[in-house]
């Protein structure tokens, strides 16, 4: 559905919004993927496949968070498409992405880690809202 | 909301009553915008804050002293940066939160023969030779290319791999911290995917806050302490601040869940999500310890190969062979290190958190290098792309009071969101062009966000360090050129 960037004294939020907790899940990733490069300049041609799970679903998005963040450094690439499914805060998902060229790419910022701080998942009327900050 | 209080117990040093949970008081060294600008936080009911952290790391098991804050304290992730917590090996902890998801992420500072006016004929081509030959940015990569074997033994070996790879010259382990490796790393406790996340990031800048810069002395402030270093206004130095890179960034995820667990498991209260520690003598402790030195490591091997490849940058510009750009110090500022102090009269060995904050030991003490031994350590203090970096000495009184601690740079003033609304890069590239500084990044987006008004002014932080003889000026630099990731 969307997502946003949220204001943060040293660092960033990303929010996630979906009509599912998937896809708040997804589009939460491609606000992570947005601090680090334009993603207008990203035309995915090669999958990764995710598996993470946590105690709950809120630890569910940072673990979620933090496999891309390893699978970007360990295949060099930056995902811009995102599938998921999640089932007893158990997530396994999909990743599309290209592979880095700083000639193509305009690059941004380097995220460090998914924090659990402000970590927060809410349902408003029927959407999903999942959101947390990362240490840049 | 919580109300907290400060009480000034002496020139610059703010002190929280000990209370509740609290086993030592909260100290916080400031001036009185550094402090208000804390107490508007509480007042606001940010739930970040820093001095709500402070109190919260002076909760834990076996704390020496005070939960201490530098002046360059804003808040973090468990611990706020510009933390420093020192816990008695037996009955205290290790905290993730302390170290942070960059271990050991320092300064290089080199020393060059040049001077202003030489580096000014060549400042385009020297930044763009910097720009193309040190690797920089998000999705960079290095040259030196490393397998799960080869990876052990940065672990393992520090800035001395990178030496033995050919990334070096006579003389740079002696002044790196440690003499550029730690002992006691233990490549098991790192992760087969903090390990895989590195295989090409050795020799590599990063991005964020992370710079190289190109810098003279504009400044000197202490004659005696600059000569013993080897310092003079007018002079070149080249300075590197990065750190682990992903492995490191993988060491603070991976280790943030054994330690939740392990706070359960020995019932120590987790008071905000980050701040989980395990007691520094279990296993889970000893593990962490093991991977944090690993860590340390990882971040020695990379600055020290970016320092050869800045030698590199400056010969193919200037000529001759490299050997007199010479490693005048390098320390880190995200570390727990095993260290003897004073406490109470009784000499204790404790194991010493400096999340964003640099060690600062005073005169005589063996860790400092021979040459620098009488003035006392080093503590370089990053500024802005825009601003001042100092180099400070360490104190008699900085071993005394903040167990030979200091800041480590200026801290953010304003959210990078912020920092983009008010500032155009091309803009900040202009402004600073203007002021005779070259910037190269690959992110115009970036450079707006470490904008230098995004940043608290350094000098206020600094001043407070000498004013409260912490840590004592020796000079100033500013900026020719910088690098940004």
């Amino acid at each position: 559905m969307a997502f946003e960037l949220l204001e943060h004294e040293a660092d960033v939020g990303v929010l996630g919004i979906g009509k599912t907790l998937e896809e708040a899940f997804q589009e939460g990733a491609k606000a992570m993927f947005s601090v680090m490069v334009n993603l207008d300049d990203l035309s995915p041609d090669k999958m990764v496949r995710v598996e993470c799970d946590a105690v709950d679903d809120e630890s569910l998005f940072v673990e979620w968070l933090n496999a891309l963040l390893a699978q970007k450094d360990i295949e060099e690439l930056f995902f811009v498409k995102f599938e998921v499914k999640i089932e007893d805060h158990k997530l396994v998902g999909k990743a599309w992405g290209c592979s880095f060229d700083l000639d193509k790419q305009e690059v941004l910022n380097d995220v460090k880690a998914a924090t659990y701080h402000g970590l927060r998942l809410e349902k408003k009327d029927k959407d999903y809202y999942i959101r947390c900050v990362l240490d840049i | 909301m919580e109300e907290i209080k400060l009480n000034e117990v002496e020139p610059y040093v703010w002190e929280i009553n000990k209370e509740g949970d609290m086993l030592v008081p909260g100290r916080v060294y400031g001036d009185k915008d550094i402090i208000q600008h804390l107490l508007d936080d509480v007042k606001q009911g940010k739930e970040w804050n820093a001095l709500k952290q402070i109190k919260n790391v002076a909760c834990l098991p076996g704390i020496q002293k005070a939960s201490l804050a530098m002046s360059d304290v804003h808040p973090g992730y468990g611990f706020c940066i510009g933390g420093v917590g020192a816990f008695d090996v037996n009955e205290g902890v290790i905290s993730v939160a302390g170290v942070g998801f960059d271990v050991n992420c320092g300064v290089r500072t080199m020393s060059t023969p040049f001077t202003k006016d030489e580096i000014l004929k060549v400042q385009e081509q020297l930044a763009d030779s910097l720009y193309n030959t040190v690797p920089a940015g998000v999705g960079s990569t290095g040259d030196i290319r490393l397998d799960k074997d080869e990876i052990d033994e940065v672990l393992l070996r520090g800035a001395k791999f990178s030496m033995e790879r050919g990334y070096g010259t006579k003389g740079d382990l002696d002044f790196i911290e440690e003499n550029g490796f730690i002992s006691g790393a233990d490549p098991e406790a790192v992760s087969d995917v903090a390990k895989r996340r590195q295989f090409k990031q050795i020799g590599t800048l990063g991005a964020g806050n992370h710079y190289l810069e190109v810098q003279y002395v504009d400044k000197v402030y202490d004659e005696a302490a600059a000569k013993a270093y080897g310092l003079s206004e007018g002079q070149v130095l080249v300075s590197i601040h990065c750190g682990s890179r992903a492995l490191g960034h993988q060491i603070g995820t991976d280790y943030l869940k054994t330690l939740e667990a392990a706070s359960k498991k020995y019932n120590i209260p987790i008071r905000e999500r980050e701040l989980v520690c395990a007691p520094f003598s279990s296993e889970e402790g000893q593990k962490y310890f093991s991977a944090v030195n690993a860590g340390i490591n990882c971040a020695f091997a990379n600055r020290q190969a970016i320092a050869h490849l800045a030698r590199k940058a400056f010969t193919s510009v200037l000529g001759g062979s490299g050997d007199d750009i010479k490693t005048f110090y390098e320390i880190g500022h995200n570390n727990a290190k095993l260290e003897k102090h004073d406490v109470n009269g009784e000499l204790k060995k404790l194991i010493v958190h400096r999340k964003g904050s640099t060690r600062a030991f005073g005169p005589g003490r063996d860790e400092v290098p021979e040459q620098y031994r009488a003035v006392g350590q080093p503590v370089l203090v990053g500024g802005t792309m825009g601003t001042h970096s100092f180099i400070l000495h360490g104190t008699e009184k900085g071993m005394r009071d903040t167990f030979g601690s200091a800041i480590h740079g200026a801290g953010r003033a304003m959210s990078r969101k912020g920092a983009l609304s008010c500032c155009r890069g091309n803009d900040v590239l202009r402004e600073l062009r203007d002021k005779g500084i070259l910037v190269r990044g690959h992110s115009i987006k970036g450079i707006a966000e470490e904008a230098p008004k995004a940043y608290k002014p350094v000098e206020e932080v600094v001043d407070v360090m000498h004013n409260t003889g912490i840590a004592k000026k020796v000079v100033s630099v500013l900026p020719l050129i910088s690098i940004k990731g």
